[in-house]
């Protein structure tokens, strides 16, 4: 029988990094995912820096590819993994779509997905994820419609909206989900304010950048959400809006229109405000959450964290869980950026080449590994939650609790 | 005129020089090396990928990742495939599923509760 020293799910930054790393350590690897390319989010993202240079994530994961492949990491794509099973100490089983993998440890490093934003209509074809339009665009290089208009302000769906007016593509503007089918963290003036401020420093608009500085003031944002401009704050020419919302997608059988009404501070509609605005596409910007399924099915302890984005399962810095030869990293930790998922493969590989090798040049690699992980989380331009390092440690107080 | 982005301020120029040839309801297609059903549908114009099987109503692509399964479609026969997730391999059979009469309606009326239990199956039910 062929047996892997690890098997890792999911070949994102975070599985491809610590998938090089067990090569580095004479691990026998297989790297598996459902997706026909090797790269997980990383592809389609493109975003300038505060340097100005530009982070191409496709270059990213090519570069992380060739070095994985140069190392002779067995990469399976197209291939769904739905359940992993322990039959004894370090023998795992991995079951997917095309047979069996047998492992002694394996690593999720499954990412993340979208959550989704219900608005009455969002069936319709030409309705989809900011993700979706992201991918198609840069990765595929289709384009998702002529003009389209965006559900959700937050930080992803600014950054693809840009992406896709970098292509050519016309968006109407950025406006909240409507706020009588989505929860309040999406679709509330003030709560929307509150996060968008902590990414103040990224626009390009000055107003917004001077609204970073005096964010700090409560009286301040609550000023801004009443008097916020009808016409929407506008960020490299399209308006973004905390004061609308898109309350419905309209069409026979795909996107026609969306129906837009003013909303108060408290998140209530204006009646008699609304307008249709005719598009081909739109795009629901709901945010990200840890895509943490095969966790479950392996029976990990969870805790809900919310400010890393949902259900995490326990663990350490380590990317130990409280399986032994069990691991995670990347956005199943807590929905970061993937300068930070990379980091963290690098040090679940090095735990794993440590649980196999027991060698202290190892375990000396790995703490400089994690110390590389916080340094990035410092240094990080975009952060998806003001409250990470919080999230991080309910997570590892809970792991070491449990584990007495 | 198709849907492509070949020029790109930022990414490099995309040409789309190899022509691969499939079908999606009955019409002929072009996609290009790379393209997923769905990437080459959609350049095509295409969205309406098929109809619920309760509501008759359209559905196209949502998520493009592999966690939604609206994009299901049937390929070279086999039912559920999702289109966001699959290679255009040269003469593909793409067709759209369309709503049944009794979707809610399986003959089978239990099912294995447990992994154990399905293991004890047969392998012939395994696949129902």
């Amino acid at each position: 029988m062929n047996k892997y020293d690890v098997a890792i799910i999911g070949a994102g930054p975070a599985g491809l990094s610590a998938a090089i790393t067990c090569r580095k350590q004479a691990l026998k690897v297989v790297l598996i995912d459902e997706f026909p390319y090797a790269g997980g989010r990383l592809l389609g993202q493109l975003y300038e820096e505060g340097d100005g240079t530009w982070w191409n994530g496709i270059e990213e994961a090519e570069n992380l590819k060739k070095e994985a492949e140069d190392l002779q990491v067995h990469i399976q794509l197209e291939r769904s993994v739905h359940h992993i099973e322990q039959t004894k100490a370090s023998s795992f089983i991995v079951h997917t779509n095309h047979g069996t993998v047998n492992a002694s440890n394996v690593l999720i490093a499954t990412g993340a997905a979208e959550s989704p934003c219900p608005i009455p209509g969002w069936t319709l074809p030409g309705v989809m994820s900011i993700g979706a339009a992201q991918v198609m665009t840069n990765l595929h290089r289709v384009k998702v419609g002529d003009r389209g208009i965006i559900a959700g302000v937050n930080i992803l769906s600014v950054a693809i909206a840009r992406e896709l007016q970098l292509a050519g593509i016309d968006i109407h503007s950025i406006n909240l989900p409507n706020p009588q089918t989505t929860s309040k963290e999406d679709s509330h003036p003030k709560v929307v304010m509150e996060k968008l401020t902590h990414l103040a420093h990224l626009a390009p608009s000055s107003f917004i950048r001077m609204g970073s500085s005096l964010a700090k003031f409560q009286f301040i944002r609550d000023l801004a959400v009443q008097f916020y401009p009808r016409s929407g704050m506008p960020m490299w020419g399209m308006p973004i809006h905390l004061r609308k919302a898109i309350i419905q997608i309209n069409g026979s059988d795909q996107v026609e229109s969306v129906t837009l009404a003013r909303i108060r501070p408290d998140g209530s509609l204006i009646a008699g405000s609304e307008e249709e605005v005719a598009v081909d596409f739109v795009c629901i910007a709901g945010g990200l959450y840890p895509l943490a399924e095969l966790a479950a099915t392996m029976g990990l302890p969870f805790q809900y964290v919310p400010e890393l984005g949902g259900h995490i399962p326990l663990h350490n810095q380590a990317m130990e869980t409280p399986i032994e030869g069990v691991y995670i990293a990347g956005n199943i930790t807590g929905i970061e950026n993937a300068k930070i998922a990379m980091k963290q493969g690098t040090v679940a590989g090095l735990s794993i080449a440590y649980r196999q090798h027991q060698d202290e040049a190892i375990e000396k690699a790995r703490r400089t590994a994690i110390e590389d992980v916080e340094k990035t989380r410092a240094e990080a331009s975009i952060q998806f939650d003001p409250q990470i390092e919080e999230g991080r440690k309910k997570v590892e107080a809970k792991f070491w609790a449990l584990e007495g | 005129m198709n849907n492509r982005i070949i020029n790109h301020p930022i990414l490099d120029k995309q040409p789309f020089t190899e022509p691969i040839n499939f079908s999606f309801n009955g019409k002929l297609y072009t996609a290009y090396e790379g393209d997923t059903i769905a990437s080459a549908l959609l350049a095509n114009h295409i969205r309406i990928l098929r109809f619920h099987e309760q509501s008759g109503k359209a559905r196209g692509i949502y998520c493009n990742i592999g966690h939604c399964f609206e994009c299901r479609v049937r390929v070279n026969g086999q039912v559920n495939i999702r289109a966001c997730l699959t290679k255009v391999e040269e003469g593909m059979i793409v067709e759209s599923e369309t709503q049944k009469a009794a979707p809610l309606d399986p003959k089978k009326t239990t099912f294995p509760k447990t992994y154990a239990e399905y293991l004890a199956l047969g392998e012939e039910e395994q696949n129902e």
